[in-house]
């Protein structure tokens, strides 16, 4: 195994493994700092913060030789033998100086920052930095300008390290961004005409280490110190992107993606960033109504509890069945206790995987993100759910064909879609077009059939409902989603629901007759157990997720 | 810090003295204190028909005000540190982008709750561009909660009824900005 030596503490490395000096030393415990710097991008070695003093030591004599002078941490590669100083007197005045040459041109509005809190050039400068500044204060200019629908960039701000330019580049291969002019005229710029304007362009600002890019979406609404964040996972697309939800007072403020290299290594798209405002969009529905001789009237959730199930029973003891729409917005532990809840009052009801929204193909970056055309997160877990009580997996279709043949005396759809491309829910389409909705409700108002409808919004069929239940957005569920590629990860709700809202587990919960809180870990360990493909879910999922079928494999 | 640590000073009580152990002689001394000041010069004031003299209202900690700049603008810059400051959480600042080419945000709401406000004066520190200080105006009054919620214009209106009594601290004390 090859040996790195990081300010004397000796440290192995993976023989096939290449790492720079700032991911050994990180290794060791010993953060370098790093501006330009992202494992994400190339490497242009610019910010001359990461400079270090290097040697290498010689395998048979032992004897250490160092390089003359400091050199770029990022740029040079940790060998077998490589010393790393990084505490030395000449890195740390070097490191002082970097951070006093930066800060001659930046303008120290700290307070009226968004980046505040969470910048680096803040973080380094208290770090590594000297307490005195040399230069003499300029007078606030703010060079503020737009260079897309979703970034304004505050050029006085940037320290140059062309991390956005590479991101656009590399990652997204559109290009917009350069750097216009040279030496200390140098400025981030978009080509004229051409504005920041990709699927992924709300990641710059994620990059830019101080507050060059601003969000305008987030752009002084909150200091980022009032945010609490929490592990979650995007609901817009069968990726499942690995985020950070940042909220405040139950309020969502933004998306941040969380490292994860089985997922989406640093990115999300902008349509998962910004696809959170219809968490507090006011027309959500808040309140249970129960329809009795014609006319829907508000109900209490201790009511539903009681007498949906009783009202469910009625109707399959005329004979029909019960059918089911398992939505792939539900995860795993909710659709599972779902399909028990359906099983129990019916033991042949029919369970179907619900409506999966789809728009568009699946789009590949040159970065290696893809943007799935399925607009829904599980669906490969509802599947398995599915599986696990009829191994035909029923879909939708032959739901509606079940209700349009008469067989179901009984019909209960899980909904909780999103309004599509983040758009607000009064502007998008719904997710059940007036056709299908009419056929529907048609059928069920003949035969008298209990239509039960959970959903975000009002949408053709929530107007045919017997029981209308709101359900919870994506932030306010907790438990385990299976992306598209078996990937299971699992999640804590952030924020709680609006006033009123019971989230779908809650409910399913209660209605099985438990007791306590809904516990998602206790129904993960019942359906691993009852369910080869879920298997892998019995013990607890580490933060990144894990891989459904390698449990799969290994129980075969 | 432990009991154990080298800077605690444990002190012994002394034992009790005859006097002290006879318990009238200090019973005497107690009501004479008592009895000087129900003869002596009165501290207290008849609120509100007298009116308490504040020392120095420069240091004094009233009701806040708002300050403007030299072209009657809001001088705040909506940066939310006094929000951040307030130990009573009772700021709160909505910020949008600024109409002015020097400034880069203001705040579109500012509200502070003078019945939540414990008048610390934190705010007055906290504040980059002395927009919020107290000032010596004590006379706070509503008829309900929702009166005592200053918000941006009735902050405003405090600065423009005290600003020629109060002149702005920052000034008058050498002022960084």
């Amino acid at each position: 195994m090859p040996t790195v030596i990081v300010d004397g503490r000796e440290i192995e490395i993976g023989a096939d493994e290449r790492l720079n000096c700032i991911e050994a030393a990180r290794r060791a415990g010993t953060e370098i700092p790093h501006y330009c710097w992202h494992p994400g991008l190339s490497v242009v070695a610019s910010c001359r913060m990461c400079l270090i003093e290097v040697g290498s030591r010689d395998a048979e004599t032992g004897k250490i030789s160092m390089v003359p002078k400091l050199v770029p941490g990022c740029q040079t590669p940790a060998k077998d033998g490589t010393v790393i100083v990084t505490q030395s007197s000449t890195v740390i005045e070097s490191r002082a100086r970097v951070e006093e040459a930066l800060l001659i041109d930046h303008p120290i509005d700290c307070p009226i920052c968004d980046k505040a809190g969470e910048c680096l050039l803040q973080d380094y400068h208290f770090e590594h930095g000297k307490a005195e500044r040399r230069a003499d204060i300029l007078p606030f200019t703010s060079k503020k300008r737009d260079v897309g629908p979703t970034v304004t960039l505050f050029a006085d701000r940037c320290i140059m390290c062309t991390r956005c330019v590479r991101f656009t580049r590399e990652v997204s291969g559109t290009g917009e961004l350069m750097v216009n002019s040279r030496g200390s005229k140098e400025e981030i710029d978009i080509f004229p005409g051409y504005p920041l304007d990709n699927k992924l362009s709300g990641n710059v600002v994620d990059l830019c280490p101080v507050g060059a890019l601003g969000d305008k979406d987030f752009l002084y609404q909150q200091r980022v110190w009032f945010l609490k964040r929490d592990e979650g996972v995007c609901g817009g697309c069968s990726a499942g992107c690995s985020i950070h939800v940042e909220h405040n007072q139950d309020t969502v403020y933004r998306l941040k993606p969380r490292e994860n290299q089985h997922v989406n290594k640093w990115w999300i798209c902008d349509e998962g960033r910004y696809g959170w405002h219809h968490l507090h969009d006011p027309q959500r529905l808040v309140e249970p109504t129960h329809r009795q001789s014609g006319q829907s009237l508000p109900t209490e959730w201790s009511h539903v509890v009681s007498e949906l199930r009783a009202n469910l029973n009625a109707a399959v003891s005329t004979g029909g069945r019960l059918g089911v729409a398992v939505s792939p917005m539900l995860t795993v532990e909710e659709a599972w206790m779902l399909c028990t809840l359906a099983r129990e009052i019916d033991p042949q009801a029919l369970l179907a995987v619900g409506h999966v929204p789809s728009r568009g193909e699946d789009e590949s970056f040159p970065g290696g993100f893809t943007i799935r055309g399925e607009k829904c997160p599980n669906r490969v877990g509802v599947e398995h759910v599915i599986a696990a009580f009829d191994p035909t997996v029923p879909k939708w279709e032959s739901l509606l064909e079940s209700v349009e043949a008469g067989r179901c005396s009984a019909v209960w759809i899980t909904a909780a879609y999103p309004p599509a491309g983040s758009r607000p829910a009064a502007e998008s389409e719904p997710w059940i077009d007036e056709a299908t909705a009419a056929r529907v409700a048609r059928l069920c108002e003949q035969t008298g059939t209990c239509l039960v409808v959970q959903d975000l919004f009002e949408s053709p069929l929530s107007a045919h409902a017997t029981w209308l239940l709101p359900a919870a957005g994506f932030a306010e569920r907790s438990g385990t989603w299976v992306n598209h590629a078996q990937w299971a990860q699992h999640f804590e709700r952030a924020i709680r629901p609006p006033s009123g809202v019971w989230p779908e587990g809650r409910l399913f919960w209660n209605m099985l007759g438990r007791r306590g809180l809904y516990d998602p870990a206790a129904i993960r360990r019942e359906a691993a157990a009852a369910s080869t493909a879920l298997a892998a879910l019995a013990e607890d999922l580490p933060s990144v997720g894990l891989d459904l079928r390698l449990q799969q494999l290994a129980t075969t | 810090m432990k009991p154990t640590d080298p800077d605690v000073h444990w002190i012994e009580e002394r034992p009790l003295g005859l006097t002290e152990k006879l318990y009238l002689p200090l019973v005497l001394q107690g009501l004479t204190t008592t009895a000087r000041h129900l003869v002596g010069k009165k501290v207290t004031v008849s609120y509100p028909e007298e009116r308490p003299a504040v020392g120095n209202p420069l240091i004094y900690r009233g009701v806040h005000r708002l300050n403007r700049d030299e072209e009657g603008r809001v001088k705040c810059v909506a940066c939310f540190l006094c929000a951040t400051a307030c130990p009573a959480h009772c700021i709160d600042i909505v910020a949008t982008e600024s109409p002015w080419p020097d400034r880069e945000k203001y705040p579109e709401s500012f509200q502070i709750d003078e019945l939540r406000c414990i008048f610390c004066g934190m705010c007055e520190e906290a504040c980059p561009v002395d927009a919020v200080e107290l000032t010596s105006f004590l006379d706070l009054t509503g008829k309900s909660r929702e009166e005592m919620i200053f918000d941006k214009e009735k902050l405003l209106s405090v600065y423009d009824m005290t600003k020629d009594s109060e002149p702005m601290k920052s000034e008058s004390l050498g002022g960084t900005l």
